[in-house]
């Protein structure tokens, strides 16, 4: 793996952008229901929390070698969230990166010595590995000026939404990750929230010319805490990006993450948003598609029980000709839980050839659960190929029949076409580490719907 | 081992089977054979415990238990198995895990030890040169995209791994060519044997040329209206169900 870059520290571009972000959250406030964005999501609770001080900073905010060792290291007992295979795995506590807790290429980072830079990527002393050629990574406060300058805050707009510039304007750690070459493997970016802590991660990957990367997040934790978390992506002329959003935070947590995608010309991205823990969840994804040629894969998986409430609001942009989404999210909801899909898709005057498919299919699993699903179409022109649809049903009788028929008890018989139903998105992840985590984590949920592979 | 007395049954609230009495005795094959919609998948699904089939009056008695009592898994654990008509499809079912969740549910409620993953794989390879099954199949999703005969078999193939004491082939034999046909009478036969009993559900005499039954019933209107040996399947290949409705109808 290249090391990178010793560069300056780039906290006058950061400062100056998060000062204008803090000024446009003052100005917006916090989002409240009578938004039509927010309509299905009552924050409240949230920020007179927050207002009354329950979420403290994590105290190594100034940068982590000055962190107390025994603060990072008791959080970091949540171990599940790691992915083998990773090329390289970073882990934030709380929102600020745990160098001890990261590897990169199977091997643990060397130690930072304090009062250093703190940067990253060590040097690395092998010949540089074929499969991770091209691919560097930094922390948010040790990436090179010129990556900021050219890209961050540039795509998550945060002068109109106030979530976005709340992240924006606290926004100190998180993961740069600039990728030139094709890289086989992918980048696991996992942060652990503990009780009583806010957090601001944000993330940027930049897939230049032809590159390919797969980077997967993963967002968990135990007890109540708050996370905003924002990651861009610029997926550059024909890159190939796989995404991963795995939020599987404490129940108790609020989760409020933004994902933004920014698609040049014949670029491909897949981008998955898989949400099974949370309390509150907001999920927003949008991509533009902003070059001719590109192709968006959009898949979601939401899973709740209890009085989880999972709010997911996707948009995608067509705003140049020949460029084709498809846009598949799944919800399966239990108990006395709340799901909404919010999928809005706007095709642009220009942009001509657009073909463009959309659907949301929801599982109610008890007559308490509700789900909203909302998919808008709004076609600016009429040389376009877009279809979109929704269903909201329960588990069907005859499987549910054929099943028991053969001797499989009715709960273990719900779990397994349950998992089934989940299984057409968790199925077409390339990545197998995800798959079973993902897995991993319906099977706490349906002890009994097994793993099937 | 069934005893089936003045069985009153039907779907969504419309009586079909209007006191049907039948008994199988243990190592016995009785095919039931009648005209389309004269109610021989109403008294395979009823016995099965499909939902939407209801009872109204009679009894059904399955090895000294009242069968209707039981729910439908449990139906299935004491040896109960139905051939399905039309098998469901279902998509992100994996089959083999299907079928390995199902026998070591049986087992289990038998008392015996569940079977890990080698051991089920070899007996479901074993199970599967009986119905001429690929491999291939087993690692799709239950029943999805199968051709209708890999249907009939499939299910030939999973009461082979299952290995019930009462099997019931609703119509299994519809649709196949000989092979086919060859291959499900193969399926049978060699569940056959003196502690296993057979309800052969079909509309045509073929089947029964490759598994001769011990017993044949006609059922017309929801009721058995004569029963007979071997020969009375042959005899109505020739002459037809108009013939035994006529009767019925003279009698009645
Ligand atoms: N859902 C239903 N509602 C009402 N009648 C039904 C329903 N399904 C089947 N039937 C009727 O029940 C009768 C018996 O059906 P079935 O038991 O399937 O006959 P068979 O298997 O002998 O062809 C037929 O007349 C059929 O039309
Ligand atoms: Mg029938």
């Amino acid at each position: 793996m290249k090391a990178a870059v010793n560069s300056a520290p780039a906290t006058e571009v950061l400062q100056r952008i998060r000062e204008q972000a803090g000024q446009r959250f003052a100005q917006l406030g916090w989002p409240t229901t009578h938004l039509e964005e927010w309509q299905y999501t009552n924050l409240q609770p949230l920020q007179s929390r927050f207002e009354a001080g329950a979420f403290r900073e994590a105290p190594c905010r100034t940068g982590f070698p000055a962190c107390p060792e025994e603060d990072r290291l008791e959080s970091l007992s949540y171990t599940g969230g790691t992915l083998r295979g990773a090329l390289a795995e970073l882990v934030f506590v709380n929102g600020v990166y745990a160098p001890e807790a990261s590897t990169f290429a199977g091997s643990s980072v060397p130690r930072v010595p304090r009062g250093s830079s703190g940067r990253a990527v060590p040097e690395t002393e092998e010949p540089e590995e074929p499969r991770n050629r091209g691919l560097r990574i930094w922390t948010l406060r040790e990436a090179p000026l010129e990556i900021l300058e050219q890209h961050f805050a540039r795509y998550a707009d945060y002068a109109n939404h106030a979530m976005t510039a709340l992240n924006t304007a606290n926004a100190e750690d998180g993961a740069v990750v600039e990728v030139t070459g094709v890289v086989e493997g992918f980048v696991h970016l996992l942060f652990v929230g503990s009780a009583g802590f806010q957090s601001y991660p944000r993330n940027l990957v930049i897939a230049g010319r032809g590159a390919q990367i797969a980077v997967v997040e993963t967002y968990a934790g135990s007890g109540s805490y708050f996370t905003n978390a924002v990651t861009e992506i610029v997926a550059g002329d024909g890159a190939v990006v796989d995404h991963y959003k795995l939020e599987s935070e404490s129940l108790e947590a609020f989760h409020i993450g933004t994902v933004h995608v920014h698609q040049e010309r014949a670029s491909s991205v897949t981008s998955r948003s898989i949400s099974i823990g949370g309390g509150v969840v907001r999920n927003d994804v949008s991509v533009s598609l902003a070059g001719e040629g590109a192709s968006l894969v959009l898949d979601g998986l939401f899973i709740t029980a209890g009085t989880q409430h999972v709010d997911n609001h996707t948009l995608i942009d067509h705003v140049v000709p020949h460029c084709d989404s498809i846009e598949l999210y799944k919800g399966v909801l239990d108990g006395n839980s709340r799901g909404i899909f919010d999928g809005r898709i706007i095709v642009r005057p220009d942009a001509q050839k657009t073909v463009s498919r959309q659907n949301n299919k929801n599982l109610l699993l008890s007559d308490t659960a509700i789900v909203d699903s909302k998919p808008t179409l709004e076609i600016s022109n009429d040389d376009v190929k877009c279809n979109h649809g929704s269903t909201i049903g329960q588990l069907e009788e005859e499987p549910l029949f054929y099943l028991r028929s053969r001797g499989i008890g009715e709960s273990e018989a719900r779990d397994m076409l349950v998992y089934a139903f989940a299984s057409e998105i968790v199925d077409r992840m390339k990545l197998e580490p995800v798959r079973e985590q993902i897995r991993r984590a319906m099977s706490r949920q349906m002890p009994r719907g097994g793993e099937q592979r | 081992m069934l005893e089936i007395k003045n069985l009153h049954a039907g779907i969504d609230g419309k009586e079909i089977l209007h006191g049907l009495t039948l008994s199988v005795g243990t190592g016995e094959v009785h095919a039931i054979m009648g005209p389309n919609g004269s109610g021989k998948s109403t008294l395979a699904n009823v016995l099965a415990g499909r939902p939407r089939y209801s009872v109204t009056a009679g009894s059904v008695t399955y090895e000294g238990k009242d069968l209707l009592s039981m729910p439908v898994e449990e139906r299935a654990r004491e040896g109960v198995f139905l051939a399905m008509q039309y098998p469901v499809e279902i998509p992100g079912v994996n089959n083999i895990y299907f079928l390995k969740a199902a026998l070591n549910s049986v087992r289990k409620h038998r008392g015996e030890e569940e079977l890990d993953a080698l051991e089920f794989l070899q007996l479901a390879r074993q199970k599967m040169k009986v119905v001429d099954l690929d491999e291939a199949f087993m690692n799709r999703a239950v029943n999805e995209g199968f051709s209708g005969g890999e249907k009939k078999r499939n299910e030939i193939f999973q009461m082979a791994v299952l290995d019930p004491k009462l099997a019931i082939l609703d119509e299994t034999d519809s649709g196949l060519d000989i092979d086919a046909l060859r291959i499900v009478a193969g399926g049978v036969n060699a569940l056959r044997s003196e502690k296993h009993s057979v309800l052969v559900i079909t509309h045509y005499q073929r089947l029964l040329s490759y598994l001769i039954p011990d017993f044949v019933h006609v059922l017309a209107n929801g009721r058995i209206v004569k029963s007979g040996g071997k020969e009375l399947a042959e005899e109505l290949e020739q002459k037809g169900y108009e013939w035994i409705e006529q009767e019925v109808a003279a009698g009645a």
